[in-house]
């Protein structure tokens, strides 16, 4: 019967608007809670820091706290930089170029997150064979460019996100 | 209609080892239900999603709040103004409680009309009875996390009535407290039952299910099952009849929780707790007026509080002081009359239990709660006895079909039923 | 019949009951009309900014303000560089140092609001031994809410005769028991708005409590505009389901 036919798509069509809209309002609904484990608004105003650099002189580093992770800033001296650009990049694990490192017009100032990439240790300023830094924990040694040239760590010291907002400050983060 | 069928070899695979399949099929598919259940009938299942959603809000919450009564304060307003959501899932929380126990009372007060609580559902009534006393626990401690005002001097009026015990009275107050008054070590302890106790009540809820679906559900002629031309199963019936009933409860809910968020709250409670500075008037949640109400009906600590406590133990032997062979108050028109002065006692209690114990509403706290009291006993034994209840019907079939204008006359009557 | 008369009976009871609430003392406070109450309210961002200034130049020096960072001010209508800048201008304590010692820098928009006082004690002390409160929720932990801190500010003024004032009180008409150690903060032009507003005590008052209300609860736009989304959800959903239910029971019916 024709009007049977109808009241049975009817129905259907229903249920299935009913269980959609159902279906959809639970996403919605479970958005918040997904949400909620996301940083939250004060931790994320700290997610960047500007620092004041303008005492850091030639041949210092200093370390900054940022994301709850140690970042060594350090005014290199041209000596140290163009020993990171004279290293072939075939002898590097983790090859990188140093200019890839640095900000153009700034390569005296290496920007790098102070956690070796293997176990998470803080490696040590200025000591190690290759003029950079030497992780104690297993080993690491890394050059002036703080990248990776000897021992178990798989890369190179990580680069944060960074931008220098004058000649005095810097952005990470 | 069993929704999973024996063909699919995932299924049989999974039912031999677990017969989770049969097991949904029996309880929520093929499950037989009473034909006749009205709207008062959705608030089990409403009660029981709105346990799901404090226990899952509860515990994003637990993501964010510090139970230290030095951070307590303070954690709660970080969820309110810079967790994501966090506002939202706060006032969910604080508003779910109430709403949860406006569909427990209403579930409640259902059983009472209906005789629900009769045998053979004596047990079924008892575990609901033991729900109600863990969510009031519950909730109590729940509201002392926040550390506000209230929350700290509600904590502290209460608990010290457990000094009116006599001799392990005070021992007993300071084992509760954890110290010499109501303080930190207080509020990690009730953080911790707080996050137990719902869990605790999802098993007596599990409990309270088997012990249902093992007599099946009663209904609003008090009449019993006689046989599948008296039932429907419970999908798609009740399943789309209970997304409906939630989808209302759930438009009430959202405009408390959206639109009036703070209205069944304490303004005192935006206050952090001061030991040393005691609020104008101590109220508890709208939930625990009546109760309040008739502890501080009686004049004597000790009395006052077995009178709180009691009118909650005393729902324990109602199955045995009503003495009707009767269950639903459609047939019970003296019971009916009673059912109603009751719920209104309740309400009036309700309003009492809000105000200072003076003056008239001392007296009539006084009045209210004789009545409470005396609804039980005696006079529910003594209606029972002497009612002539109304002729029930042969049968539930007969009474859907006589109401949708067809079957039997309506003057069929029948005897009313023994205790099965 | 029997359910009329017992709801009769209840509200002869509840009506002696209510005459005996009213018979103690209960102030009338001014009632005003809020921009952001009602179920579609928002707040007036202009009158937030004002109210701002008002407690940034009046109230911080007595009141700590303690949940509000300078960054949550974008709430109230400002640009993030306009934060920066604001929160520049505050110093706010940090540190220790490598000394060991407490210094002073300029504000981040991550710093909340420097206190006007270390602790609670130090703030007795200062003021007579009354405790100026923490005006982050003084608008959500007061009965009567805005129409209750907006009426505290306007009600200074002469005690009616016969009124004895206690040492170090000031007489307000709408604070219970009409005595408030706070002496009246607003005066006439006190403030010179930045955007050029008339600063009368009833528009610093009607500013300050609006900047209060939105410190209280700052989520509260956020909040409403969610709630008219699903309540309109639930009530297209409520309304497919009862044709659902209606076309399921048809057969039982």
């Amino acid at each position: 019967m024709a009007g049977h036919g109808d009241g049975a798509t009817r129905r259907d069509f229903l249920y299935i608007a009913l269980g959609g809209m159902g279906a959809v309002g639970g996403l919605a609904a479970a958005w918040p809670f997904v949400s909620q484990m996301n940083p939250s608004k004060d931790v994320l105003a700290l997610s960047s820091i500007e620092v004041d650099i303008s005492g850091i002189e030639v041949g210092q580093s200093i370390k900054a706290s940022w994301r709850g992770k140690p970042v060594f800033i350090r005014h290199r001296t041209p000596e140290e930089v163009a020993e990171a650009r004279a290293v072939p990049l075939d002898d590097l694990p983790d090859p990188q170029p140093d200019q890839e490192r640095v900000k153009a017009g700034r390569d005296e100032w290496l920007i790098m997150v102070g956690v070796c990439t293997h176990f998470g240790c803080i490696p040590l300023g200025q000591q190690g064979e290759y003029g950079g830094w030497f992780c104690p924990c297993h080993g690491s040694h890394y050059d002036t460019s703080g990248r990776i040239r000897k021992g178990p760590a798989p890369r190179n010291l990580d680069v944060p996100h960074y931008e220098f907002l004058d000649d005095n400050t810097v952005k990470i983060g | 209609m069993a929704l999973f069928q024996g063909n699919n070899p995932i299924v049989k695979w999974v039912e031999y080892r677990l017969p989770i399949f049969s097991f949904i099929d029996a309880h929520l598919i093929d499950y037989p239900a009473p034909k006749n259940l009205n709207y008062w009938y959705n608030f089990g299942s409403i009660a029981g999603i709105m346990l799901v959603l404090q226990i899952v809000t509860g515990v994003v919450l637990a993501m964010h709040y510090t139970p230290h009564a030095d951070l307590a304060f303070d954690s709660v307003e970080h969820i309110m103004r810079d967790v994501n959501y966090g506002w939202l899932l706060r006032y969910m929380h604080a508003n779910g409680a109430s709403f949860f126990f406006i569909a427990v009372y209403i579930h409640l007060f259902r059983g009472l009309y209906y005789g629900s609580y009769k045998s053979p559902r004596e047990l079924l009534w008892w575990m609901g009875i033991i729900i109600l006393l863990l969510m009031m626990a519950s909730a109590f401690m729940g509201y002392v996390l926040p550390w506000g005002q209230m929350s700290f001097w509600g904590a502290t009026v209460i608990t010290n009535l457990f000094s009116a015990l006599p001799w392990i009275g005070e021992p007993i107050v300071t084992w509760l407290w954890g110290g010499f008054a109501v303080d930190n070590p207080t509020l990690n302890r009730f953080y911790s039952l707080h996050y137990l106790l719902p869990f605790v009540i999802f098993g007596v809820v599990f409990l309270h299910l088997w012990a249902l679906h093992h007599r099946k559900s009663n209904n609003p002629l008090g009449i019993d099952i006689k046989g599948p031309q008296d039932t429907i199963p419970f999908h798609p019936y009740y399943t789309v009849k209970d997304v409906l009933g939630l989808a209302v409860f759930g438009i009430l809910f959202s405009l408390v929780l959206f639109f009036a968020p703070n209205a069944l709250g304490e303004v005192d409670n935006y206050i952090k707790a001061d030991p040393l500075v005691t609020p104008e008037h101590i109220v508890p949640e709208w939930y625990f007026l009546p109760f309040y109400a008739i502890l501080r009906a009686i004049p004597h600590k000790l009395l006052g509080v077995i009178a709180m406590f009691g009118s909650i133990l005393v729902l324990f032997i109602l199955p045995w002081l009503d003495t009707s062979r009767v269950r639903s108050a459609t047939f019970r028109p003296v019971y009916k009359l009673l059912f109603w002065v009751f719920v209104v006692d309740c309400i009036v209690l309700g309003y009492i239990g809000a105000n200072p114990p003076q003056g008239a509403f001392l007296i009539w706290g006084r009045i209210c709660t004789a009545i409470y009291f005396l609804f039980f006993i005696p006079v529910l034994p003594l209606v029972g006895w002497f009612e002539r209840p109304k002729p029930l019907p042969t049968s539930i079939a007969e009474a859907v079909l006589a109401k949708s204008g067809g079957g039997m006359p309506e003057g069929a009557a029948a005897a009313p039923e023994g205790r099965g | 019949m029997t359910r009329i008369r017992t709801l009769l009976a209840a509200t002869a009871v509840l009506a002696t009951l209510t005459t005996a609430a009213r018979a103690a003392e209960t102030i009338e406070l001014k009632q005003m009309d809020w921009p952001q109450a009602g179920p579609f309210g928002t707040f007036d961002r202009a009158s937030l900014q004002r109210g701002f200034q008002v407690y940034r130049e009046v109230c911080s020096a007595c009141h700590s303000l303690q949940y509000v960072a300078f960054r949550h001010l974008e709430g109230i209508g400002l640009l993030e560089e306009q934060v920066k800048a604001l929160s520049a201008e505050f110093e706010v304590t940090d540190g220790p140092d490598e000394s060991g010692d407490m210094f002073q820098r300029p504000g981040k928009p991550s710093d909340y609001l420097p206190q006007p006082f270390e602790n609670k004690q130090q703030a007795q002390a200062a003021n007579n031994g009354a405790y100026p409160p923490d005006l982050s929720l003084i608008v959500k932990s007061r009965k009567g809410h805005e129409n209750y801190v907006y009426s505290l500010m306007i009600g200074y003024g002469t005690p009616p005769a016969g009124t004895t004032l206690r040492a170090g009180m000031n007489y307000n008409a709408y604070f219970t028991g009409h005595q408030i150690a706070m002496p009246p903060p607003l005066t006439e032009g006190g403030v010179e708005y930045a955007d050029g507003t008339a600063a009368s005590v009833d528009q610093m008052a009607y500013d300050v409590t609006n900047f209060l209300a939105w410190a209280a609860e700052p989520t509260l736009e956020s909040r409403k505009a969610t709630g008219v989304k699903v309540v309109l959800f639930l009530l297209v959903f409520a309304g497919l389901a009862y044709a659902v239910k209606r076309k399921v029971w048809a057969d039982v019916h």
